[in-house]
């Protein structure tokens, strides 16, 4: 109850003070407005990184296997990996009966051609030919329609699914589902739309991306390419086993004897995330680092003004003292008054960063979960109650006898 | 047993470079529930250091001070803060009040450190600053209030905490002599209703309104003695 009476007298010291001297309230806090609007705008920034990094490891499927030529993150050099033989597309039969593990396994060859449908065109659009098996094995969504039908993914018939960026860009104002557009000249029909997967890595969203199925894509774009086969695990908590056995069957395939390394790679998104986390946290740790140093000078500023604050007031901290108030009781009043300026500094900061947070979205992905606005708030509440906490101390510790005969 | 007892009080500070002030050099006092005391000297006599370990600002170098019977030369920095807070009512020579704050806030002072909740808080102040003839006033700041008036609103803070004594430094070392004799009126009326005053000052007919005058030189009493002619008020002996 007393605590109560004592913040409450403090807040009142402190609206008093600020009003009494807003320049030099305004011109302290403003280091601190800098700090927090930095701080802030940063971990928005860090937050969003890490957000659209999750968003495009989903998309590869938490329980998907990508059999390349290559691992996505290894240490083998280019020239080693140029001369590697293609995967076929002879490897999927083979796999589906040999494999115990795995429950789907799809091929996808990958070119690039242009799209159009009437006077909308995409120039560079990333086409794949894969079976009907391809929705089971990766981590996508359809938002509308449906993919290939086992007699049409056989069949090699002409439909397609169109990823949602292709969508937008043949299809502004209609509905893409049933109608026919033209790949590389030759024409497809839309049987259904992606979701949108955003994200950070281009190439591997499906937004660019048109899939036809695969026996109508080696007909028309060529037979002889480097493929990649995407596999479902069937028990994602058996991963490490399956991998084992892919391996195997693999070094099989490809007529590996014993002690020849791996000539192909069998990829993850657990090594994506393992590989960028790292990374991550060191963006993470220098950027905060940074801009935190320019909160911590707005600390000292408000402690510069907290002592020049406390000697202004030595009469006033005398005859406090003279008329009972204990020594916590003054370093109560000027904390208070330092975590309140910080405070204030702290808000409006928040208020200042969210706007440019949406600014800068326009360039790098950010995000501001109530989290940040928390921690913002709290720091600037820590720095007040570190910064104010010296001057504070040399105020209690006053002889009355002595703050009373100060001019 | 008596409000105050000091025995054989010593205070010396230490100015470093082995040079010492002896301001009080062997002080004994002794004063009872409802006295009118005024303590006299000139500079240097070590008055002002004897109020403040009167008032507890301060505390001797040797010697016993018995205050209602508690040994406050022992007391830590928060036992006399609270003593300070309840026991003891301060009135300064140059006001001392805070100036940001209305009269009525600045009376509730010693109330808010006692831990006081806030209706009777106002209250006790409000009934304060009409015993000093100031409850037209309550809300002006002090820059709004004339010296007289100020020092009342100081006085009706001495008073709020019902305090043991009223400890008076040069109460009208900065009015006119026309204000200051309200003043000492005040002071009077005051006594008259129990309390116990002790005045510090330099000037002999301040001292005069008291009962009793101690006098101060070089850091001893001089002397100590009833007052033969003092300057009274009778309308005040009558209120």
């Amino acid at each position: 109850m007393y605590y109560l009476l004592e913040l409450k007298e403090g807040l009142l010291i402190s609206f008093h003070a600020v009003r009494a001297n807003k320049m030099r309230s305004v011109l302290t806090t403003l280091g601190i407005v800098i700090g927090i609007v930095s701080v802030t705008l940063m971990a928005t920034a860090i937050e969003g990184l890490n957000r659209a990094f999750e968003r495009s490891a989903a998309a590869f499927g938490t329980d998907v296997m990508y059999i390349q030529r290559f691992s996505w993150v290894s240490n083998e050099d280019w020239a080693t990996i140029r001369n590697r033989r293609n995967i076929e597309v002879s490897y999927v039969n083979k796999i589906e009966r040999q494999s115990q593990l795995t429950d789907a396994v799809a091929p996808v060859a990958f070119t690039v051609r242009r799209v159009t449908y009437g006077s909308n065109s995409t120039e560079d659009a990333f086409i794949s030919g894969t079976t009907h098996v391809y929705m089971r094995a990766s981590g996508s969504t359809l938002a509308d329609g449906r993919f290939f039908s086992p007699e049409e993914s056989s069949g090699g018939r002409p439909v397609c699914v169109i990823g949602a960026t292709i969508a937008e860009n043949l299809f502004p104002r209609e509905d893409p589902i049933g109608k026919t557009i033209r790949v590389a000249g030759y024409p497809y029909m839309v049987l259904g739309v992606f979701e949108k997967q955003g994200g950070l890595f281009g190439t591997f969203t499906t937004d660019t991306r048109v899939f036809v199925p695969i026996n109508s894509f080696q007909a028309k774009f060529g037979g002889r390419r480097d493929i990649t086969i995407q596999v479902r695990v069937a028990d994602p908590k058996k991963m490490e086993d399956a991998r084992i056995e892919m391996e195997g069957l693999m070094r099989n395939i490809r007529g590996l004897p014993p002690g020849k390394p791996n000539d192909f790679g069998i990829n993850q998104q657990e090594a994506l995330t393992a590989a960028f986390a790292p990374i991550s946290l060191v963006i993470a740790s220098i950027g905060l680092f940074i801009t935190g140093l320019s909160l911590f000078v707005g600390g000292i500023g408000i402690m510069n003004i907290m002592f020049v604050s406390v000697t202004e007031r030595t009469r006033e901290i005398g005859i406090r003292k003279a008329i009972g108030a204990k020594r916590r009781t003054i370093l109560m009043q000027f904390l208070v008054e330092a975590a309140a300026l910080c405070l204030i500094g702290g808000i409006i900061g928040l208020a200042i960063a969210f706007p440019l947070s949406l600014i800068v979205d326009q360039f790098l992905p950010t995000a501001m979960p109530v989290s940040v606005v928390v921690v913002s708030l709290l720091i600037s509440l820590v720095v007040g109650v570190i910064s104010g906490f010296l001057p504070a101390y040399r105020a209690a510790r006053m002889d009355p006898v002595e703050a009373l005969r100060y001019e | 047993m008596g409000v105050i007892g000091l025995t054989n009080i010593v205070k010396t500070y230490d100015m470093g470079e082995a040079e010492e002030v002896h301001a009080l050099q062997g002080v004994s006092v002794a004063i009872q529930e409802n006295e009118y005391v005024a303590i006299m000297g000139p500079s240097g006599s070590g008055k002002s250091t004897l109020m403040n370990i009167i008032g507890c600002l301060d505390t001797p170098t040797s010697g016993a001070y018995l205050f209602n019977g508690l040994n406050v030369s022992e007391m830590n920095d928060n036992e006399l803060a609270k003593i300070r807070n309840k026991e003891i009512g301060f009135v300064f020579q140059t006001f001392n009040l805070l100036p940001r704050s209305d009269a009525l806030h600045n009376v509730e002072l010693p109330l808010i450190y006692g831990g006081i909740s806030s209706g009777e808080r106002k209250r006790r102040a409000l009934e304060t600053l009409n015993h000093v003839q100031l409850g037209d006033r309550v809300h002006h700041k002090p820059n709004e209030l004339s010296g007289g008036q100020r020092q009342r609103v100081a006085i009706a803070r001495a008073l709020v905490t019902k305090p043991s004594i009223i400890l008076a430094d040069e109460p009208t070392g900065n009015l006119d002599s026309k204000t200051g004799e309200e003043i000492m009126m005040l002071f009077e009326e005051l006594h008259h209703q129990g309390n116990t005053i002790i005045l510090v000052t330099h000037e002999a007919d301040i001292a005069e309104h008291a009962h009793r005058v101690i006098r101060l030189r070089d850091g001893k009493v001089e002397s100590d003695q009833r007052v033969t002619r003092r300057k009274t008020y009778p309308a005040a002996a009558a209120s």
